[in-house]
């Protein structure tokens, strides 16, 4: 595997850093080092010590770790238990009350919302919407390219919502809307993709079509964190995961995440809500 | 029968309110869709009464003069509309709940101003305005406006759309939200400042969200729906006018009015959504 992504033949095979110093200090194949590192640093996530919350509470506690550059990591854990706003730490929605966080720059950064305040009566079609992902190429004021015209096609048809691209998003199902802003995802071109609970209240059908759509952006080396309620999806579709009870459970390879004993742990986490809490000392 | 044409080419400040009437469509119809869009209808309502004390100001120092009126009642609107962002950003009260407040401060500042100085007429004045009282230097505040409005739509159109659609995705794309929705308000209290000679503040509103509201029935994308609402202003802004010279009523409540009987037509047999498509659509399609 090293050796693999050291010839550059696949970038994605890589998903640690240690594994990246390991290859840097053995592998002799002459590619130029510097920026295959800069590269991975360029996506990779790294939380340090990081607290975050609203009104002192905090709902992620002296959290640690880091989301490798590919990797596709599933966020699980109770309710309240500070996933989503791990997300919007991450997206920059929120600053963290102490620690810190090492991220790539926004514009590599695509966040979908758990709760999207989109407006289905709002007069757009569905290619528009679609479109409005390639904002930040466009800039303000351009129009749209026949190849990112294309584009946006393609990305529709990713989704199986070519047939609807002239409509108005209020003729939309949630399932077929949540296909779409599934597309807009795809045209933000960024490396991280953060979706929040993306499959509440949306049939099998289109879970199942949208799994297989994150398969292939990981395939294609995105890094990807998604936070999930089901814990079956987690198992059968991410290779990492992150079980958060407002303080880190565990994080790692997902069968090993997804035990009975941290499982347990998470849930007496979650029922464990202290009416006056002191000061944290750490 | 009457003769719709001669008014106009009569009367000179027929011409002056026509032409007055018809830009401030322009201007103000695209803005109250946007309004309408952003579930913010009563936004406009609300600055045309925070205008006032800046309005009053300008009154108490120079007299019924319109530039100085105008300037006034612009700094008081931004005022206003700065202060409303800010506290929001900052407390957890919500953006209406602030609007509130600070336009009812607003206005009894401003009432109290007036009282102060002039009489019940000139405030009458102020707030319903009057055709017969356009002059050049009015007109060309409106065309001013007009021209600042629609230039800062065609190169704002994007983000102010997008804002309005879904603000956080604005917000992911790295844009500053507050920026554009300021520039926004901003528009909002400059076509209120530049209509209050020609309709008063509080009916200048009317021709921002009548139109808006009735377009909502005919149209289903945003340029449509600000082209047909442009539209309806212009027809009410020619009605009411024509209404208010052969009835001899106020002209800015009557081009109001005849913006609320396209509403209401608009609303019972509009194409999208209105009450006839609602309970007597036509035929269903094939699945």
């Amino acid at each position: 595997m090293v050796k693999d992504f050291y010839c550059g033949t696949s970038l994605t095979s890589c998903n640690s850093v240690i594994c990246l110093r390991f290859s840097a200090a053995c592998c002799g194949c002459g590619v130029v080092v510097g920026d295959l590192w800069i590269g991975a640093v360029g996506t990779m996530i790294t939380l340090t010590n990081l607290t975050a919350g609203y009104d002192r509470r905090p709902a992620v506690h002296h959290l640690s770790g880091t989301f490798a550059q590919g990797t596709l990591t599933a966020v699980v854990g109770p309710n309240g238990g500070g996933k989503s706003t791990l997300l919007k730490i991450i997206a920059g929605f929120l600053r963290p009350l102490s620690g810190s966080l090492q991220s790539p720059e926004r514009q590599n950064i695509a966040y979908l919302p758990q709760t999207c305040e989109i407006d289905k009566s709002f007069p757009i079609t569905v290619f528009d919407t679609v479109m409005l992902g390639a904002s930040r190429t466009l800039g303000m004021l351009r129009g749209a390219s026949p190849a990112q015209r294309e584009q946006c096609l393609h990305a529709l048809e990713a989704v199986g919502m070519v047939a609807f691209a002239n409509r108005p998003i209020g003729a939309l199902s949630s399932g077929q809307l949540q296909r779409v802003l599934f597309a807009r995802l795809m045209l933000m071109e960024a490396d991280v993709l953060l979706l929040d609970e993306p499959f509440s209240a949306i049939d099998t059908r289109t879970t199942a079509d949208l799994l297989q759509l994150m398969q292939a952006w990981h395939k294609a080396g995105k890094t990807i964190i998604t936070v999930l309620h089901d814990m079956h999806q987690a198992a059968a579709y991410f290779p990492e995961s992150l079980m958060l009870a407002r303080e880190k459970i565990a994080w790692g390879a997902t069968r090993d995440v997804l035990c009975e004993e941290n499982l347990h742990k998470a849930r007496l986490m979650a029922e464990h809500w202290h009416e006056t809490a002191e000061a944290c000392a750490l | 029968m009457f003769d719709i044409i001669s008014p106009f080419t009569d009367y000179a400040f027929m011409r002056k309110a026509l032409v007055s009437c018809m830009l401030l469509s322009l201007g103000s119809a695209p803005l109250g869709v946007l309004l309408m869009l952003r579930r913010m209808s009563l936004m406009g309502e609300a600055m045309s009464h925070a205008v006032l004390p800046g309005v009053a100001v300008g009154f108490v120092v120079a007299g019924l003069s319109v530039p100085a009126m105008s300037l006034g009642g612009l700094v008081a609107g931004v005022i206003v509309a700065v202060l409303v962002g800010l506290v929001t950003r900052h407390t957890s009260l919500k953006e209406d709940a602030n609007l509130a407040s600070f336009y009812l401060i607003a206005l009894a500042l401003g009432v109290i101003l007036i009282s102060l100085k002039g009489n019940t007429i000139d405030l009458m004045h102020l707030l319903f305005g009057s055709v017969l009282a356009i002059d050049n230097t009015a007109l060309n505040l409106v065309a001013g406006v007009v021209a600042t409005t629609v230039t800062v739509l065609a190169l704002a159109y994007r983000p102010l759309i997008i804002e309005a659609f879904d603000p956080i995705f604005l917000q992911s794309l790295g844009r500053r939200n507050s920026v554009y929705h300021l520039l926004f308000l901003i528009l909002v209290v400059l076509n209120l400042v530049a209509g209050f000679q020609t309709m008063g503040t509080l009916m200048t509103v009317g021709l921002m969200m009548l139109p808006a509201a009735a377009a909502r029935f005919w149209a289903q994308r945003f340029l449509s729906m600000a082209s047909v609402a442009v539209g309806i202003g212009i027809l009410s802004s020619i009605g009411g006018l024509l209404f208010s010279y052969f009835i001899n009523v106020p002209s800015g409540p009557a081009i109001i009015l005849v913006a609320g009987g396209m509403y209401i037509l608009s609303l019972l047999f509009g194409r999208w959504g209105s009450i006839r498509a609602r309970y007597f659509p036509f035929k269903h399609l094939q699945s």
